[in-house]
């Protein structure tokens, strides 16, 4: 279809290139704008890749380097420059203990969000991948809640999960349940938080999945079925093996989304600051209030560089298991 | 600044928008497999479906009612008759300044789709279809700067906004957002294959010049996946928070940012904090409503597949 779409006008185009210039012109022009259409031919990539290395290098590169000088210095606000004072600044970050709660909030918040959102995503996706009635109106269904802006995502579940007189805790209340402290328990508000994450997720990755679902051979489950093996057998034995590569490539974006959390947490009540006594406060929230709370520049500078590596110690981590998995599926015979 | 998952996505990603740009040459005719599914996998679907849009009816319930209904035992679950009182004491807010962060909202989210989708077309030509020296090696570091986070950057980046005077100007979203490391390599990953090399060899050969016959040859081909990058482009700096709450002031806010201050103004008064989310909410609706099904296929897509 490409093809056939983009001929036409590369052939209108023909009659006057071609009815033009070689016949009547002098050599010399055509030597001229044979020059010229080299450095066309040379120059030309690099014009344009130039906007986004230009725009990266200013918006990307030199913040990045910015903030490994700041954060070994004492950034002064007023001046607008800094003494450098060496580790100073990651030696406090990480005596704070404030910094440990932070690092288990996130991690727990990450672990709640991420590993039922994967299991939920494939049971939808396998529902999904049947020969439905409707697939378009369904699949757009599962995708509604991507749309929605995070924070208002975290607006409406703040009130859903409110320790009075939250929907949640009605609905609790109506089995004899006693009502949970959404806020001011650490795990119940991480569960909270969570429940955001995986709402605005889950379909997202539904349909990552499904579409590795439907890559995967139908003769597979033919053959399968010929041999007399159940649904369930068949989902167990083939969709999720053959789903491996893609799961692993959803768990290492999900990761490096899920530490970096701030809109959920930030929005969870309305002081923004991770709860009374840092109940759900993450890394990020973390990093804000350290700069633009308490305006020392230097310190969260030097927490955005340990949040960093952090991040690529996970992915490295999650890139050596990646490799075993891959290789150990190999052997299955895909 | 786009999301990073839906940046990281199409890392190891196959061709944009497979779906209608080839016509199924590769794809092995679908056997269909049994007969419809029975009653378990729709009622399934339906409660999936049914949670996916009940928090958007609990703000209407909530939005709609009054301080008081979400402390009512007896709350009734049909929308009460106060959500355009709330929604217009949101809009008359002089703290949140609706009207002019909704603008600001709209207009910094469409210019910077069309900056990232042009800007990454015209880059994502050079590397899938013109040779030159180097080439490889900057593709490699455009991928590798997608796995870089934004927290890493806001400090310096900050600093410098502060110095140039742009704090509370929405040009400091937007000049970072103009381009994007996850476009360029969505635009390289589907000209590679919808482009074929005799095409461009044939506009060359009739004397285009180079940038002629991207726009001629290049800009058509990469409609379909240009409509996709835009769209997800437009949806995530629409939801943006992170660096616009940092650098964004309450007199000239975007909507999530005027969200967060209507929760601190009205923490007591749910119901006029959800009416909030609502009115924000439905410009992406109806956005959804129109292009839910080009979402749909661009993240399929973008997927992984085998």
């Amino acid at each position: 279809m490409t093809s056939t779409a983009t001929a036409p006008p590369s052939s209108a185009e023909r009659p006057d290139a071609t009815s033009g210039p070689p016949p009547q012109r002098a050599p010399k022009r055509i030597a001229f704008s044979h020059r010229l259409s080299r450095w066309d031919l040379k120059l030309s990539p690099y014009l344009y890749i130039s906007p986004f290395f230009i725009l990266f290098i200013v918006t990307g590169l030199f913040p990045i380097a910015y903030t490994a000088v700041i954060s070994f210095m004492d950034w002064d606000m007023v001046r607008n420059t800094g003494t450098f004072i060496g580790f100073d600044q990651y030696v406090y970050v990480l005596t704070q203990p404030k910094f440990w709660i932070a690092l288990r909030n996130t991690f727990s918040i990450f672990l709640l969000s991420s590993i039922p959102q994967l299991i939920l995503a494939i049971f939808i996706a396998a529902m999904l991948d049947q020969n439905i009635r409707a697939k378009t109106f369904w699949r757009m269904g599962v995708l509604v809640p991507y749309v929605m802006a995070p924070v208002a995502v975290a607006l409406i579940f703040s009130n859903m999960f409110g320790d009075q007189y939250g929907l949640v805790n009605t609905f609790l209340a109506d089995l004899g349940i006693p009502p949970v402290k959404w806020h001011s328990d650490a795990f119940a508000s991480h569960i909270a938080i969570a429940t955001m994450v995986n709402f605005r997720w889950t379909g997202y990755n539904t349909l990552i999945l499904l579409a590795a679902m439907q890559a995967i051979p139908r003769d597979y489950y033919e053959a399968a079925s010929i041999d007399g093996a159940s649904k369930l057998r068949q989902f167990f034995a083939i969709t999720v093996p053959s789903l491996r590569p893609t799961l692993i490539f959803v768990i290492i974006t999900s990761t490096i989304g899920g530490l970096q959390i701030f809109d959920e947490p930030r929005m969870y009540d309305q002081f923004g600051t991770g709860g009374a006594d840092s109940q759900w406060l993450t890394i990020t929230l973390y990093l804000y209030d350290i700069g633009w709370g308490q305006w020392n520049f230097g310190r969260a500078a030097a927490l955005a560089w340990i949040l960093f590596l952090i991040i690529l110690a996970i992915g490295v981590i999650n890139l050596l298991v990646t490799r075993r998995l891959v290789r150990n599926e190999g052997s299955v015979g895909r | 600044m786009t999301a990073t998952r839906s940046m990281v996505l199409a890392e190891t990603a196959e061709p944009a928008g497979r779906g209608p740009a080839d016509r199924g040459t590769r794809r092995r005719p679908r056997v269909v497999r049994g007969s419809r599914p029975g009653w378990f996998v729709y009622s399934a679907l339906a409660i999936v479906l049914a949670s996916a849009v009940f928090p958007f009816y609990w703000s209407l319930l909530i939005g709609s009612g009054d301080a008081s209904t979400i402390r009512d035992p007896n709350m009734s679950w049909l929308p009460g008759g106060n959500f355009l009182e709330n929604a217009a004491t949101v809009i008359n807010d002089p703290a949140v300044n609706f009207w002019r962060a909704l603008w600001n909202s709209i207009y910094s989210s469409a210019l910077i789709a069309l900056s990232v989708v042009f800007f990454s077309t015209l880059a994502g030509w050079a590397f899938a279809k013109l040779r030159f020296r180097g080439g490889r090696w900057l593709l490699v570091f455009v991928v590798a700067t997608m796995a870089v986070p934004t927290q890493l950057g806001v400090v310096p980046l900050y600093i410098l906004f502060a110095d140039l005077g742009w704090t509370g100007n929405i040009g400091a979203i937007i000049i970072p957002a103009l381009t994007s490391a996850f476009g360029v390599f969505w635009m390289t990953q589907y000209l590679q294959q919808s482009v074929p090399d005799e095409l461009i060899e044939a506009a060359r050969v009739d004397g285009a010049s180079s940038f002629r016959t991207f726009l001629t040859v290049g800009l058509p081909a990469a409609r379909p996946a240009a409509a996709m990058l835009g769209l997800f482009t437009f949806v995530s700096a629409w939801n943006n928070f992170f660096w616009p709450f940092i650098v964004l002031d309450r007199i000239d806010p975007t909507l999530p940012v005027a969200l967060s201050l209507l929760q601190s103004n009205h923490f007591v008064d749910y119901s006029i904090v959800l009416a909030g989310v609502l009115l924000s909410t439905i410009p992406l609706l109806i956005l959804f409503a129109f292009a839910g099904k080009q979402l749909v296929s661009g993240i399929m897509a973008g997927a992984v597949k085998g």
